[in-house]
């Protein structure tokens, strides 16, 4: 395998170990925060136990996902270098924006929060449950506006002087915050989290439930773990529709290949299973109108009229424009010092087909596809996984709310199995974002191929079994600290 | 201020000493900013663009990106009549 393939392994790795810890990160904050709330408002001292056990839970779980996004820095740096400096200038204030709010936020709040029981008031060791609750949600925030750039470059200009993807100015600051993509990625991967962190809690209650511990405390917590999944599940369903008209939209080769759909067009057919399809429920779900044009594969391929009636053209007229821009750089940056005026000439020929930039690097027209069977059933198994997670969800606010959750074993067993699955519903949800739009790093701006940086597969391959070790070392470590902690349970006297 | 410096320090202090359960997870923390700072920072993640200065970062990545093409692709800026519609890049005016 070559460098790109082992680069784009260990990054696909490393982030798929982060985004073990964010989704419960996220769903156990809102958990706390709700419980404690409980606490102050009740006066009920039991949520307060409740809360400290599951942010006894909480701080294991970030204490072994902390910096864990770092490393997906450092190899940007090292595998990606040529992607680092083309999207330095437009991801330094978003990335230096999380930071901040992350070192600040947390860093004050998570120490109010577990060493401020008793020492600051009340109300104001609620207040930093929240709020470290809420910086981390907004962390999240900037690194989905980095990522939702990547989708859909807005805002920026190509400059080929410093050959990098420059924001100009505040209105194109304002236009990547406010990327649709990232809005809608956003509100999908956070309360995704949500939904990660009502199954866990609820799954944990029923492991008490099947041990005939801490039953009152498993009830209660179900009913929250329950409803704030539910919560979850709701707006995970509605932000994934606007993701797919933005798929649709912004990346449509990415919805082609999640639905196999090689010939698209009005009332495009939605595809539960490979021969088994809802006649026209693609293009009510990519555009809202059932006579919505879906384009396929083929379409992509062959160039298609859109939705607004603008003519897309082909994959090869876009490569040959992609090729004119790529000239167009090279001579431009040849002549920039010794010929001015010609520079400017060969700038405006950039400008014109910079856009499609790219394309040039594509050796056919067929580069544009991603795997498709890998993203097909990826989106399938996130779907399924996601519906079976609400009946679970569904059945423990039913047997919660109605105190039937006695002998119910067949229903804790099941709820245990749904931790691994949670995670990887949500992991399925990162394989159809990201391989569906491969082959590009930046959308149309730049594939992998030409991102990478020119180091040995061999450099690659080390630091890929490195971290597969030291990962793995963590992840043993976490899980008997988190099942030491469940072990010892939250320790409440009930009546 | 200076008090209130001092309450902080004093918070923050007593918050790590009174650790139980969070002494292991304190440990694990620093472990691993050791491992990921003081080895793979150093060792093995070393940003292939450090060192250079801003131009030449946009010279080695402007070369990256158009080195490729070069060697598979043809000169096609045949929409400005005085550029050559075919030949190396390096012969145009």
């Amino acid at each position: 395998m070559d460098t790109v393939l082992w680069s784009r392994i260990q990054f696909a790795m490393t982030a798929a170990y982060h985004w073990l810890f964010v989704p419960l990160t996220l769903g156990l904050a809102l958990v706390m925060a709700i419980m404690e709330t409980l606490y102050v408002v009740r006066k009920d001292d039991f949520w307060r136990k409740a809360t400290q056990f599951w942010m006894k839970i909480f701080a294991i779980n970030f204490a072994v996902g902390i910096a864990t996004g770092l490393i997906l820095e450092f190899e940007f740096g090292t595998n990606w270098s040529n992607y680092s400096w083309f999207v330095g200038d437009m991801f330094g204030a978003p990335l230096a924006i999380e930071g901040i709010l992350a070192f600040f936020m947390e860093a004050t709040f998570f120490a109010v929060m577990f060493f401020g029981w008793h020492k600051v008031s009340k109300r104001f060791h609620l207040a930093s449950t929240w709020l470290t609750g809420i910086g981390a949600t907004i962390s999240a925030y900037w690194i989905l506006v980095a990522n939702g750039w990547m989708q859909n470059p807005v805002g920026t200009t190509f400059n080929p002087d410093t050959v990098r993807s420059e924001m100009a100015s505040a209105q194109a600051f304002w236009e990547v915050v406010t990327n649709p993509v990232a809005v809608s990625k956003f509100f999908h991967s956070v309360t995704s989290g949500w939904v990660t962190g009502g199954v866990f809690v609820v799954a944990v209650s029923g492991w008490y439930l099947l041990k005939g511990r801490e039953r009152e405390f498993a009830r209660r917590s179900m009913l929250i773990g329950a409803i704030v999944g539910l919560v979850g599940t709701g707006a995970v369903m509605l932000s994934g529709d606007s993701s797919g008209v933005h798929a649709a939209k912004y990346q449509p080769m990415k919805l082609a290949a999640a639905e196999g759909l090689e010939k698209g067009g009005p009332r495009a057919p939605f595809s539960i299973v490979p021969g088994v399809e809802i006649p026209g429920m693609l293009s009510i779900l990519a555009t809202h109108d059932i006579d919505g044009v879906v384009p396929g594969i083929n379409d992509i391929l062959n160039g298609y009229t859109d939705n607004e009636g603008n003519v897309v053209p082909s994959v090869a007229e876009k490569m040959a424009r992609g090729r004119k821009a790529l000239d167009a750089l090279a001579v431009y940056r040849e002549l920039k010092d010794s010929d001015p005026d010609s520079a400017a000439v060969v700038r405006k020929v950039l400008d014109r087909n910079v856009q499609y930039m790219g394309y040039g690097h594509l050796e056919k027209p067929e580069d544009v596809i991603p795997p498709v069977p890998v993203v097909f059933w990826a989106f399938r198994l996130m779907i399924g996984l996601g519906m079976l997670m609400a009946l679970l969800l569904l059945l423990a606010l039913i047997f919660s709310w109605k105190d039937k959750l006695d002998k119910k074993n067949w229903f804790y067993i099941a709820a245990l199995c749904c931790i691994p699955l949670v995670f990887i519903c949500g992991q399925c949800g990162w394989i159809v974002a990201e391989v569906g739009r491969q082959p590009w790093t930046i959308q149309g701006l730049l594939p992998v191929n030409v991102a990478v940086s020119s180091l040995s597969a061999g450099a690659v391959k080390t630091t890929f079994f490195l971290f597969l070790a030291i990962f793995a070392l963590f992840l043993v470590i976490e899980i008997r600290i988190m099942l030491g902690a469940i072990k010892k349970g939250p320790q409440i006297t009930e009546n | 201020m200076a008090g209130l410096v001092k309450k902080v320090w004093l918070f923050y202090r007593d918050g790590f000493k009174n650790q139980t359960w969070g002494r292991p997870l304190i440990w694990l923390v620093i472990l691993k900013f050791f491992i990921l700072f003081a080895i793979l920072r150093v060792f093995f993640f070393r940003p292939v663009l450090a060192g250079k200065t801003d131009a030449e970062k946009s010279e080695t990545v402007g070369e990256n990106l158009t080195r490729n093409h070069n060697n598979t692709q043809t000169n096609n800026l045949n929409e400005q009549p005085w550029i050559p519609s075919s030949g190396p890049v390096s012969s145009l005016p």
